[in-house]
C-alpha cells in the first residue's frame, strides 16, 4: 500500500499544537503547510501573525514567523513583502485582530492591493482572552462582555469582512469558506492555493476567510460546535467567492 | 483484506471526534486508553472496513492521521 496522506512538512515534526480540542486553527495551519509544500516554496515562506490564539502557531509551524503588534499584521506584511519581494508572505489573523483593532490596516492594505495573502480565521469570539465579544459575534450570542447576548442596538451588527473589502477596487481574490467537512477542507485548500498562486504571479491582495469553531468559548463539545457552525455561523456568514478578478467575479 | 489503513498518532489526538463523524465507513471510534495529555484517543475500531479515502486525515486539525491505500 502507498501512503496517500502524510503530515505536512509545513508544521513541525513531532510537535503537538497548543490549540484546544476541536479548534480548526490546526486545520488551517495544516492546509497552509500542505499548499506551500505543494508549491515548493516552504523555504521562502514568511508568516506574519496577529495577536490571539493564532500566536500559538509560532511554535507549531516550521517556517519563519513575525508576531506583529495587535492588529498590525497587514502593515508589517506590507513592509516584509516590499523589502523582500522573493518571499512568500502571508498574514494569519483571527477576527479580533483583523476585524476589530486591525480593520484599518486590513482595509488600507487591501485598498493598496498589496501583493500578499491573508488567512483570516473567523470564529465569532475572542478565544485567547477568554470569550469576549468580537466584531463578528452573532446577534444574540453570549460572550463574557455581552452576558445577555449581543444586541444590535447596543453593540452593532456582525462585521462582514469579505463584503466590506469587496467594495474596494484593488483586491484580487476574496473568498469565505469553512473546514467543517472533508469536502470543505479540500475546497479550502484549493482557495488557499489560488491565494498563494496569485501572490507568486504578482496579482495582488488575496484574502481567504475561514469560518471556524471555538468549542471552548462557545461552550460546546467539538461535535456540537460543528452543528452550531452550520446552523448559525454559516447563516450569518455565507460561504462563497466574493471577488476573483481572474474568473470575472467583481 | 482491507483496501486502506490509517495510522493515528495517539499523542497528537485530542479526541475532538471530527474524524469519527467524517468516516464514511464508520471505522473509527474513541478508544479506551488515554494519552499522556489525558485525552481518550481515537483508534481504528473496524480496520477491515477501511477504504483509505483519507477523509479522516483531511478533517483532522492536528495532522495526527496518516493514510495508506
Amino acid at each position: 500500500m502507498d501512503k496517500v496522506y502524510k503530515r505536512t512538512l509545513g508544521i513541525q515534526e513531532g510537535v503537538v499544537s497548543g490549540f484546544c480540542p476541536g479548534c480548526m486553527h490546526g486545520t488551517a495551519h495544516k492546509l497552509v503547510g500542505e499548499v506551500v509544500e505543494e508549491l515548493g516554496k516552504l523555504d521562502k515562506l514568511v508568516r506574519v501573525e496577529g495577536v490571539g490564539c493564532c500566536g500559538l502557531g509560532q511554535a507549531y509551524v516550521s517556517h519563519d514567523t513575525i508576531i506583529a503588534a495587535h492588529g498590525r499584521a497587514c502593515a508589517v506584511a506590507t513592509g516584509v513583502k516590499r523589502c523582500s519581494p522573493d518571499s512568500l508572505v502571508y498574514t494569519y489573523q483571527g477576527d479580533g485582530d483583523l476585524a476589530s483593532i486591525g480593520l484599518d490596516e486590513t482595509v488600507s492594505a487591501a485598498n493598496r492591493g498589496e501583493n500578499f495573502t491573508v488567512i483570516f480565521i473567523n470564529n465569532g469570539i475572542y478565544g485567547m482572552t477568554g470569550g469576549q465579544m468580537a466584531p463578528t459575534t452573532l446577534i444574540g450570542m453570549k460572550a463574557t462582555t455581552a452576558p445577555f447576548g449581543r444586541k444590535a442596538e447596543e453593540h452593532g451588527y456582525p462585521m462582514h469582512v469579505c463584503e466590506v473589502l469587496a467594495q474596494l477596487k484593488a483586491p484580487q481574490f476574496l473568498v469565505r469558506t469553512t473546514v467543517d467537512t472533508p469536502q470543505n477542507v479540500i475546497k479550502t485548500r484549493k482557495y488557499i492555493k489560488q491565494a498563494f498562486q496569485n501572490q507568486i504571479d504578482g496579482k495582488g491582495f488575496s484574502l481567504v476567510e475561514i469560518v471556524t469553531t471555538c468549542p471552548t468559548n462557545w461552550g460546546f463539545t467539538p461535535k456540537d460546535s460543528i452543528t452550531f457552525l452550520r446552523e448559525n455561523m454559516l447563516a450569518e456568514f455565507p460561504v462563497g467567492v466574493y471577488r476573483d478578478k481572474d474568473a470575472g467575479i467583481e | 483484506m482491507a483496501k486502506g489503513k490509517v495510522d493515528i498518532n495517539p499523542e497528537f489526538c485530542k479526541s475532538c471526534e471530527y474524524c469519527v463523524v467524517s468516516c464514511p465507513k464508520k471505522c473509527l471510534a474513541v478508544g479506551e486508553k488515554v494519552n499522556s495529555k489525558g485525552y481518550l484517543y481515537v483508534v481504528s475500531a473496524n480496520p477491515d472496513d477501511c477504504i483509505g479515502c483519507a477523509m479522516c486525515a483531511q478533517v483532522c486539525p492536528e495532522g495526527a492521521i496518516e493514510v495508506w491505500r
